[in-house]
């Protein structure tokens, strides 16, 4: 054994009250494969991730390739020389880009030249057998072909310690042999590279040359595997685990018996599908799938990820109907609305798709309820199935945070609460330890055999599908062979069920099965200069650029929104928003009836303001149009008003307004003084004794937008709205989104740094948001032909800087939301209320006042807006407007920061 | 664990229950489910309370259209007694203090948007309305300043017509206008900003909390995979959408009556007109109606980030041409109408302004209710039918 890769001394983890972590100390050694193996939850994968540098370290030292991993500049300078690859399917992966983008994106990232990463990637994808798929985009890879992708991805640079959290967890065998293969084709070619793996197969372990044994949090055995399996005094690995494990655990574990099946009346078998085929487009992703399964049988169901189990079984439970075929439950077809077979009916599906917000009980009693279990036998069920699947411990914690293995017994109990006759259970056993696993097969082994409870399963681990009464072998989604076991074997002359299998899938897919090892080995290249780590390179800061760049243009959903959405909005707002009050409803309660009166109604209905309704009959009648939103306007005309005013007294009338619209009611106002004051001036006018009763004259200019249209202040205005909520939201959806799917990883385990990251995302956004922009003013020109009066320069450059400050606002958001709806969700209230508010779109900045002057000053809005109407209505340039555009960039700069200031590249 | 073999599935496939109670306690139990999940989520609970508390707050008394703190400018070549009482008249709240600036900076301190209005006194300015000739003064208004423009020249036309009457009232005797104008605002009489303001952005944030709650609600259902496991059970769609629905606007429901009161009423001193009993009758319908909304665009889009895209426009679009934010009657007649078919906040805006402000009983509401019934059912129908074509991906 060589010198130790990575030393761990006293390292203690706690995520809240739970310790993953317990005082750990090992020394992992280097140059060979060290494996991590024990029961999910133990902590493998916080080790792991620690020892990767992804993680914070809490307590104790951890020395990765010579140095301590909490010294930020250590694990800058060597954070090339690692390669992670997380826990699930394709982590790493960006779904959308295709194999070869996704190996030339993260060869970027390490600054090879075009030249070497395409020799890179050749190679890589030559020996795992993904040339052909190069195209492919990787969501449409199987499962086993993503890993074999994400570990490409993971060697692309050479590294020197390569981290593998469950690799082939959900991986078919063949794809799991192919991989193990691709490793050590790397391993013979760079002995000096170190490999540190976590995995649940205990027969992948046992190839292994180094063993650490895990159990809560703490490490109960370490050595070479020869070693751990001479201590614990087992032939295979898997019972010197158990060997190993504390008494009390070791207590727990009963080997699984396989007892016979019941005799049983199979004239109505209790599965049974004929010719059941399912297309999504031009796939299929079944094809004319047949069998029989009788009452109490377990029936496995073998495949690679991706050939249409799973697709198999949504037809079976009614979730899917097929698009020919049949199946029948019970000699009863599934019926979509048929809840009495549904209540005959347990399903647990590949991921875990129970209520992570619900703690374990809350999840039971829901669905308890829904069943509708009679409520007194609910306590005592739940209680029984806690005890039964060993969840009594966690049944007020919530499941989010629980390692997978006990997320499954969870839907496992979920599945058998209401005591159903039949189970279909989707890969019920993926990524669960053997003692968990063997404990879960002792349940249905009893529930078929003591229950008659016909179980359907679906399973990627031989000894799993030994058990089974029958199997069926399926790939590309048609069944390849069905019966049991031991038949299988024999019709393949294999020496094992895993071989059996092998050569079936082989031989459906074309491949050579029996290579075990590389094919050829090929010349160690250069040892590839790891370029120093740099604080910033423009390499990497491109490659983020460019991988955001073809996601989004991947996406022709959110593009479509990033472009009509703001499109739809201007023109709703323009023709819809207006302060123009015009069609004031109005009345007249004329109680003198002269000519003079109807001379005041007249004046009042002829202008374009007010439109007449029917007249008024009495004070009640006015109450109650009020009331009922039908009058805005009133009049009321005293009687003795016309002989007033013949006798040149001042005539008196009142006027009644709705004011529960205050700014229809002040303008109102306006208009009604305004034209009492011009009948006044008539009625002066005709008289012979006048003299002038005003001699001022104010001449009113309305500068900008002489003929006061609406239309004019507020289509820059809205072009300002529209620039920060849709900008804004897209980019912190950039990186939530990466938070959500996991991609994150990259980032954090990677050399790229913050502000590539965060300024690789925000680029595109940029040039959305200035392409959004370019269709918004043609349709300011075009359509509401509000013309560009200013500089256009000037537009164009302020524009630019307040874009770059909206989206990184949204980045700054991004940065303490988790999910994507919460981002959606603050990013819009936070930008929607001080643009619509305290930007001087309804009311001028000048004359806030307070918080709300400051809350809008202390924001972009309120400094492009000027810019914006400046530049289009006001005729303004550089001169006028060079401060708001200093103060914009500023924003950006200050956004950028604080962002990079809160985001986090290690978790905590 | 020995289990005699007549259990569980024989016991309780038996167990009898009666069509709509099932439904009903099937629903209520998927509203506690959702009820749990809200209360899972702190930031969703924080901005539910900031949109009810603090926004509603601001919004009241930052962003008033009521004329005030009007920005003048009075360029003042007469430097006379009339001109000095002119410069004087502008006083708060109505303006901010006039500043006196010269000619040469009426271009810039414009263009800034440092003031919406400038005055021009030109010389000689008081001996002309003392010589009894006609004098002109020339008022620049910044016509981009779309709520204060139009008002504001009235103001300033009004004040400086009444100063020159009281200059020379000292004088001469002047001649009152034949017709004296008695004004009332009815429901509110000072015509204070904050009344409107505050209830409007109430129902704006039912409006937006309500759509996201009860869409996000759904389509992280749908990203989890857990409304696959529900419909493998005895539960049928629409069962887990009105549930959804009930949930989600009960939230905002309790929420929005909260801030009515406490900040509306209490922290604002905004006057209630009505009964907030019918008001809360409607906000519980129009709750539900927008959550079918939520529902229906969580059927429309696939994913969370599509979903945010989808509703903002949405949201918006509803908000800004409900009449919460400018009166209907500006709109064209073709955008009122359509607006009043598509949406149910008009009709809300509507209601809420009538019970609220105006004190009107049923009587005079229903057919508003009645029109968010229908569109809500309309949402809700479009959504059912929707709903399993969307989740089975076919």
């Amino acid at each position: 054994m060589h010198v130790a890769v990575a030393k761990l001394e006293g390292v203690s983890h706690k995520y809240g009250a739970t310790i993953a972590l317990d005082n750990i100390t090992i020394d992992i050694p280097s140059r060979c494969m060290a494996g991590l193996i024990g029961p999910d939850g133990v902590g493998k994968s916080t080790l792991l991730a620690l020892i990767a540098g992804v993680r914070r370290i809490q307590n104790g030292t951890v020395y990765v390739l010579g140095g301590d991993m909490e010294n930020h500049s250590h694990r800058m300078a060597h954070q090339a020389g690692i390669a992670y690859m997380p826990q699930g399917l394709g982590r790493n992966l960006y779904p959308t880009l295709s194999v070869f983008e996704n190996l030339d994106f993260h060869g970027r990232l390490f600054g090879q030249g075009a030249h070497e990463r395409h020799r890179r990637i050749e190679e890589l994808l030559s020996a795992t057998d993904l040339a052909s798929f190069r195209d492919r985009p990787a969501a449409k890879l199987s499962g086993g072909m993503k890993q074999k992708l994400s570990l490409c991805c993971a060697l692309i640079h050479d590294p020197d310690l390569l981290i593998l959290d469950e690799p082939t967890t959900g991986v078919d065998p063949l794809s799991r042999r192919q991989f193990w293969d691709l490793i050590n084709t790397i391993r013979a070619r760079r002995p000096q590279m170190s490999v540190i793996v976590a995995t649940a197969y205990m027969d992948e372990a046992q190839h292994f040359d180094w063993l650490a044994a895990m159990d809560d949090g703490k490490v109960i055995a370490t050595g070479t595997t020869a070693e751990i399996l001479e201590k614990a005094g087992k032939g295979n690995l898997e019972a010197a685990f158990i060997a190993l494990l504390p008494e009390e655990k070791r207590a727990q574990h009963q080997d699984v018996v396989v007892r016979p099946r019941l005799e049983s009346d199979d004239s109505v078998p209790a599965i049974e599908a004929e010719g059941l085929t399912r297309r999504f487009g031009d796939f299929i992703a079944v094809d004319h799938v047949s069998f029989r399964i009788g009452r109490g049988e377990i029936f496995g169901f073998l495949g690679s990820n991706g050939c249409g189990k799973s697709t198999t079984m949504k037809m079976l439970t009614g979730l899917l109907p097929p698009t020919s075929g049949w199946a029948k439950l019970f000699g009863k077809t599934m019926e979509a609305d048929d809840m009495e077979t549904r209540r005959n009916v347990g399903y647990m599906s590949q991921s875990f798709s129970l209520y992570g917000e619900l703690t374990v009980r809350q999840n039971l009693e829901l669905h308890a309820q829904l069943y509708h279990l009679p409520r007194g036998e609910v306590g005592g069920r739940i209680a029984e199935l806690l005890d039964r699947f060993d969840l009594a411990s966690v049944a007020d914690i919530r499941p989010e945070g629980l390692p997978l293995g006990i997320k499954q017994r969870l839907q496992l109990a979920v599945a058998v609460l209401h005591g159903p006759a039949m189970l279909i259970l989707d890969e019920p056993t993926s990524g669960v330890d053997p003692i968990a696993r063997d404990a879960f097969w002792r349940t249905l082994i009893d529930l078929s055999r003591d229950e008659d409870v016909t179980i359907f399963l679906s399973t990627h681990f031989m000894n799993e599908a030994e058990r089974c009464d029958r199997i069926s072998l399926m790939h590309a989604g048609r069944v390849l062979a069905i019966g049991t076991p031991p038949e299988l074997v024999r019709r393949r002359e294999a020496s094992s069920l895993e071989d059996a299998f092998i050569s079936y899938l082989a031989e459906a897919a074309g491949i050579d099965g029996t290579r075990t090892t590389p094919q050829q080995t090929l010349p160690a290249p250069p040892a590839a200069p790891n370029p120093k780590s740099r604080r910033f390179d423009p390499g990497r800061l491109w490659a983020c650029i460019r991988r955001e760049t073809m996601e989004l243009l991947r996406d022709p959903i959110r593009l479509a929104f990033a472009f009509a959405g703001p499109l739809i909005l201007m023109i709703a707002f323009g023709f819809g928003i207006s302060f123009d009050v015009e069609n004031l409803r109005f009345a007249a309660y004329d109680q003198d009836r002269t000519p003079e009166s109807r001379e005041l109604i007249e004046a009042f209905a002829s202008s374009r303001y007010f439109d007449e309704r029917p007249a008024i009959a009495s004070l009640d009648d006015l109450d109650r149009r009020f009331r009922s939103g039908d009058l805005q306007l009133a009049i009321e005309i005293p009687s003795g008003f016309g002989r007033d005013l013949q006798s040149g007294r001042t005539g008196e009338i009142a006027v009644w307004l709705d004011g529960a619209m205050p700014f229809r009611a002040e303008t109102t106002k306006g208009y009604v003084t305004g034209l009492a004051a011009q009948y006044g001036k008539e009625l002066i006018g005709g008289r012979p004794e006048s003299t002038t009763a005003s001699p001022v004259n104010i001449e009113t200019r309305f500068r900008y937008n002489q003929s006061f249209k609406s239309v004019n202040a507020m289509v820059p205005s809205v072009i300002m709205l529209m620039l920060i909520l849709i900008p804004a939201i897209m980019s912190a959806i950039a990186v939530v989104r990466e938070k959500e799917t996991g991609s994150i990883a990259n980032f954090r385990s990677t050399p790229m740094t913050k502000l590539e990251f965060l300024f690789g995302k925000q680029v595109p956004y940029i040039a959305v948001a200035m392409i959004s922009f370019a269709l918004l003013v043609i349709l300011a020109i075009l359509l509401f032909e509000v013309p560009i009066k200013g500089s256009f320069g000037v537009l164009i450059v302020g524009t630019l800087a307040y874009v770059a400050a909206t989206t990184g606002f949204g980045q700054l958001i991004s940065t303490f939301t988790r999910t994507q709806v919460s981002a959606v969700f603050a990013t819009a209230i936070l930008s929607i209320i001080p643009a619509i508010n305290f930007s001087g779109l309804l009311v001028p900045v000048a004359s806030l006042s307070g918080s709300a002057r400051l809350f809008g000053l202390g924001f972009p809005p309120a400094w492009y807006q000027p810019v914006s109407v400046g530049a289009f209505t006001k005729g303004l340039g550089w001169d006028e407007l060079w401060i708001n555009l200093v103060v914009l960039t500023g924003f950006f700069i200050l956004f950028l920061m604080v962002a990079q200031l809160l985001l986090r590249k290690q978790e905590v | 664990m020995p289990h005699d073999r007549s259990t569980a599935s024989e016991r309780y496939r038996h167990a009898k229950w009666s069509a709509l109670g099932t439904h009903i306690a099937n629903i209520y139990r998927l509203a506690i489910k959702e009820l749990r999940s809200i209360r899972a989520d702190p930031i969703m609970l924080i901005l539910v309370i900031y949109a009810f508390t603090i926004a509603v707050y601001t919004v009241a008394t930052g962003a008033s259209t009521e004329a005030d703190n009007l920005t003048i400018g009075v360029v003042d070549e007469d430097h006379s007694d009339l001109s000095r009482r002119l410069l004087d008249a502008f006083t708060p709240p109505l303006f901010k203090r006039a500043t006196l600036i010269q000619a040469s900076e009426i271009d810039s301190q414009m263009d800034e948007g440092r003031l919406v209005f400038v005055l021009e006194i030109p010389p000689a300015f008081q001996s002309d309305i003392l010589a009894g000739k006609e004098a002109s003064l020339q008022l620049n208004v910044d016509a981009t300043a779309m709520t204060q423009a139009g008002n504001g020249a009235v103001y300033i036309q009004n004040i400086v017509t009444q100063e020159v009457a009281n200059f020379r009232a000292g004088r001469e005797a002047t001649m009152a206008l034949p017709v004296n104008v008695v004004i009332h605002a009815k429901f509110n009489p000072n015509l204070t900003s904050s009344w409107f303001t505050s209830v409007m952005q109430v129902i704006n944030s039912i409006t937006l909390l309500t759509v996201i709650l009860a869409g996000a609600a759904l389509i992280r259902e749908r990203e989890q995979g857990t409304v696959e496991h529900l419909l493998v059970m005895p539960v049928v769609p629409a069962e887990i959408m009105l549930a959804k629905v009930f949930a989600n606007g009960l939230v905002v429901l309790v929420a929005a009556m909260l801030s009515l009161v406490i900040v509306v009423q209490w922290w604002l001193a905004v006057p209630i007109a009505g009964s907030l009993m019918l008001f809360l009758f409607g906000a519980a319908l129009y709750a539900f109606t927008v959550a079918a909304l939520g529902i229906m665009l969580g059927t429309v889009a696939s994913t969370m980030g599509q979903f945010g895209l989808l509703a903002i426009p949405v949201l918006v679009v509803m908000q800004l041409l409900s009449g919460s934010s400018t009166p209907m009657e500006s709109m064209p007649i073709w955008l009122q109408y359509a607006m009043q078919v598509v949406s149910p906040t008009p009709h809300f805006v509507a209601f809420s302004q009538g019970v609220l402000y105006r004190g009107a009983d049923l009587s005079i509401l229903w057919p508003r209710l009645a029109a968010i019934a229908v569109i809500g059912s309309a949402y809700f129908a479009f959504s059912l039918s929707r709903f399993r074509k969307v989740i089975f991906g076919s």
